[in-house]
């Protein structure tokens, strides 16, 4: 909570402080109240990192009784909980590489090129995320029951890969509309084929959207309890288990694999905003 | 074959692939789905397509209750959404100076713990006993049987949390691209500050609003998990209810005519909300 604070104190409005009196104190309302709702979103967060060190001696435990870093070296040793977290790691990895491939060549042939039925694409891609996810994962239950398709892991990857790639597309889309198409003209003109123009030149232009096309895909698969629920079969993963784990009570090692993903990704995306400074 | 075939051509090739998965993973399944809510059977003697429309009236009499009780929560998660939203976009967009990246990087800093931790954060904040209430009852601020689990209250807050970086983040955006020297002209022609937001900030950010509220109102009618672990049977929502009809009864046909009521009073909603804003642009 005060991180929010120290960050927000600076800010300063751009315009000259106004001439009336009143105004003088208007100034603070505005970043005061930023600090606050700040405070509010990093609230949970704080609470999941500060019970990943509560010393409980029972399981289901709502109240701080000391420190302990116990459950960070006995963070493997609930085999169930390790399982289900290979599992969602595996998965969103196979599923962010399939989805990353096939939403990228969409959304390459939506802002690359003018075809009959473009619009209409556009509006295909925009339904899965106009969906609420029990829909998404009832109508897939439906066609796997109809199929006879045992659910399990495939089921489970089939489903992360369709709701991955409209987001992956949405990404693209909104990272190539800018990028000036004359390099490529530059390319075919100096005698380059198509094969060799793609990853001489377009490839590198879209590669930073790619990654965080991959990233979002990466991070909602993990992530998805809802559609998964429903075309998991008797594989967990790690949002099934903590569901699971839910009803009579979380270990504290959820919180510190919540803490550990949650250092890593901030750490990843401070990385990456560090590394475009750079370049630029 | 000229160039511009060629061109389209290698739009296709490029467009195949994912259309043809989308096709057979999202069309298809909801077609099945609409073909297995217009089916009658059960479990063990196997379900055969009657055109059986009368389990949607059957759905909609047996879960009115969840389904106005879905929407009642959307709308009010919307609302405070945009209350609560709308100043925060406002003060990064305008105020935040060099802070705004770093602020905006912190408005969406929940988005790294995952939903289904950040939602038991609240179970822990909002316990009976927890550091909270238990706090406020010692001292004697609360009555010892006061409690929020379980309540509507913790379910649509625990919504408005979860769903409050969908609102700020398109509105950021909206309020982010509007010239600011409209709103100097409005002074210069002596508007007061109200007057200038509201005949030239407000309107401009509609698209923002419009953006910010489809993807608050949409996740949380069709809300599952904050419903599940915040909330008890008397806040049970439809969505709770579409997934207990499909995994617990295997009730196919009642679970999946639930989906498409959702996805019709969405769609429903979605139109007559665009319509109010009256504009057209606003999707563009």
């Amino acid at each position: 909570m005060s991180v929010g604070e120290a960050e927000v104190r600076p800010v300063r409005p751009a315009r000259p402080p106004a001439p009336r009196r009143r105004g003088r104190r208007r100034r603070w309302v505005l970043p005061a109240y930023t600090a606050v709702v700040i405070a509010y979103l990093f609230l949970p967060i704080a609470v999941m990192i500060l019970f990943g060190f509560n010393d409980i001696r029972g399981r289901y435990n709502f109240n701080f009784q000391g420190f302990t870093l116990r459950w960070y070296r006995e963070l493997l040793l609930e085999p169930e909980l390790t399982e289900s977290i290979v599992n969602s790691l595996v998965i969103a990895a196979v599923a962010t590489v399939l989805a990353t491939i096939l939403g990228t060549m969409i959304g390459l042939a939506l802002t690359g090129y003018r075809f009959r039925g473009r619009s209409s694409t556009n509006l295909a891609i925009f339904l899965p995320l106009a969906t609420p996810e029990v829909v998404l994962g009832a109508s897939l239950l439906s066609l796997f029951v109809t199929l006879g398709l045992p659910r399990g892991f495939l089921t489970i990857l089939i489903a992360h890969v369709m709701f991955d790639i409209s987001y992956v597309v949405v990404t693209i889309k909104a990272r190539t509309q800018g990028f000036n198409r004359e390099w490529e003209e530059a390319a075919k003109d100096l005698g380059a084929t198509p094969w060799v123009t793609f990853w001489k030149v377009t490839f590198p232009l879209i590669m930073p959207g790619v990654m965080a096309a991959a990233a979002l895909a990466f991070a909602l698969s993990v992530d998805d309890y809802v559609i998964t629920s429903f075309n998991a079969g008797h594989v967990s993963t790690f949002p099934l288990w903590v569901f699971g784990a839910s009803r009579r009570g979380v270990p504290p090692q959820v919180n510190v694999m919540g803490t550990i993903l949650f250092v890593a990704g901030v750490a990843l995306a401070l990385v990456n905003v560090a590394l475009q400074r750079r370049r630029t | 074959m000229s160039a511009g075939r060629r061109r389209a051509l290698a739009a296709y090739g490029l467009l195949v692939p994912g259309a043809l998965y989308l096709a057979l993973f999202y069309a298809w399944p909801t077609v099945q789905m609409f073909a297995i809510s217009l089916q009658e059977g059960s479990l063990e003697r196997g379900y055969a397509l009657t055109w059986h429309w009368a389990t949607y009236g059957q759905v909609l009499t047996k879960f009115d209750t969840q389904l106005l009780r879905s929407v009642t929560y959307g709308l009010i998660v919307t609302l405070v959404t945009l209350a609560v939203g709308y100043p925060l976009a406002y003060a990064i967009a305008f105020r935040g100076g060099r802070w705004k990246n770093a602020l905006l990087f912190m408005v969406i800093l929940p988005f790294f713990v995952s939903f289904l931790i950040r939602t038991l954060s609240w179970k822990f904040i909002l316990a009976d006993e927890g550091f909270l209430l238990g706090t406020m009852k010692s001292f004697g601020l609360l009555s010892e049987q006061f409690r929020l689990l379980a309540t509507p209250v913790a379910v649509v807050s625990g919504m408005i949390y979860n769903f409050l970086p969908f609102m700020a983040l398109p509105l950021y955006v909206a309020l982010e691209k509007i010239d600011r020297s409209l709103i100097e002209a409005a002074e210069d022609l002596y508007a007061n500050r109200a007057l200038a937001f509201w005949k030239v900030t407000l309107p401009l950010s509609l698209p923002g609003v419009f953006a910010g509220s489809l993807l608050t109102f949409i996740p949380s009618v069709g809300d599952f998990i904050n419903a599940s672990l915040l909330g008890s049977v008397n806040t049970t929502m439809i969505g709770n209810v579409i997934q207990t009809e499909m995994l617990t009864n295997n009730d196919y046909p009642e679970g999946a005519a639930l989906s498409f009521i959702l996805m019709a009073a969405i769609l429903v909603g979605v139109a007559v909300y665009a319509k109010v804003l009256g504009t057209e642009e606003l999707t563009g």
